[in-house]
């Protein structure tokens, strides 16, 4: 046992290999006899490497999820941000240049918007639920954007720890529900053609929500949401702590 | 050569995160401004030369769709790597928070994307 243990955890990459396989095989099973393919396998995929993650974070008290056992210690590299932008980069070959180009505009002003709207909403239950300073208001506003805006703008503009804290969980809780809810709501928001696609990744603007999110309704739309996608965290590191800091700064 | 793709695939990563990098030293924050975009890009510049002028070859081809393919057990490793013990411990303001801000963006999509056509 204590031999297997050492295999698996010197070449974890590998066991990650087998490890996801196997999720993916159990998701697509699942998938065909239980709801007769209707729910997309890699959607039941990626919600099941959540429980996993939550379990694990239970267990482990750590914050990677599975990534914490040393066993699975690979799914760390797998999941990791250089493979997975290795990835979405090469989801690009064979995305078309004209579409890209016809719903440019669409792109650019949901990513305007998708920032702006995700902070008021942060912010405006940030005030709801007591915080009257412009700096906490702000950061969980920030957070609300993404995990990344959240701790950049806090640290900018010289918020509390625990609010920086606050404002990672919130970027958190909305990468994961733009993974969960996005191939069940996909039909009815009409998510099926690149340039709604174009304006989900600029409006969610969360890279690993919209890239799982997408993965699960359509692989052909991931360049498209991604595009987007990719401009917004920096959009919001750029807007956050200047125009909309001092915004909340002059209404508090 | 396999190789040859998975190169080039490196090479317009590398550039586009670069470049991304740049951008926001550039803007002065510390944040990758669109590398991946950038990256994109060039993938898709370098693609359509080559169905031009010159020829990438099916097996270097190959190189680069493998890892499209792989694209979705990557995303599902990620998910198996979040903090959602993290996400759910942040309390009531965090889920409230990320809850309406992905409804109301959700809700956005369909109204934005048909802006054009009515």
């Amino acid at each position: 046992m204590e031999i297997l243990n050492e295999v698996l955890i010197s070449n974890n990459l590998t066991t990650a290999f087998v490890f996801v396989g196997l999720i993916v095989y159990l998701s697509y099973f699942f998938s065909n006899y239980f709801t007769g393919g209707r729910f997309h396998g890699s959607a039941i995929a990626i919600i099941l490497g959540l429980i996993f993650s939550y379990m694990a974070g239970l267990f482990t008290e750590g914050q990677k999820g599975v990534a914490d056992f040393a066993i699975l210690s690979g799914v760390g590299i797998l999941g990791g941000s250089m493979l997975r932008d290795f990835a979405i980069v090469a989801t690009a070959y064979g995305a078309n240049f004209t579409d890209l180009r016809s719903s440019g505009k669409a792109g650019v002003f949901s990513l305007l918007f998708g920032v702006i709207l995700s902070f008021s909403f942060g912010a405006l239950v940030a005030i709801s639920f007591g915080y009257d300073d412009p700096r906490s208001i702000t950061t969980i506003g920030a957070g609300t954007v993404t995990f990344v805006v959240g701790p950049i703008t806090g640290s900018a503009i010289g918020a509390e720890s625990e609010v920086i804290a606050l404002s990672i969980a919130a970027g958190l809780v909305k990468s994961i529900l733009v993974m969960t809810i996005t191939p069940l709501v996909a039909g009815r928001i009409g998510l099926d053609n690149p340039k709604s696609a174009m304006v989900f990744g600029g409006l969610m603007g969360t890279n690993s929500g919209v890239a799982a999110g997408l993965a699960a309704v359509d692989p052909k739309l991931v360049p498209y949401g991604a595009m987007t996608a990719t401009f917004y965290t920096a959009v919001g590191c750029l807007l956050v702590p200047s125009v909309l800091f001092f915004l909340v700064s002059a209404l508090y | 050569m396999v190789i040859y793709g998975i190169a080039l695939l490196g090479i317009c990563t590398l550039l586009g995160l670069f470049a991304g990098e740049l951008l926001g030293s550039l803007f002065g924050i510390d944040a990758n401004v669109g590398g991946i975009g950038i990256a994109m890009f060039l993938l898709m510049c370098c693609t359509s030369l080559f169905k031009g002028r010159f020829k990438i070859g099916d097996i270097s081809e190959k190189g680069i769709t493998f890892w499209s393919m792989i694209y979705i057990p990557i995303v599902v490793a990620m998910a198996a790597k979040q903090n959602v013990v993290g996400a759910i411990d942040g309390g009531f303001v965090a889920l409230l928070a990320g809850l309406l801000a992905v409804a109301v963006s959700f809700i956005f999509v369909p109204i934005i994307s048909n802006f054009k056509r009515k």
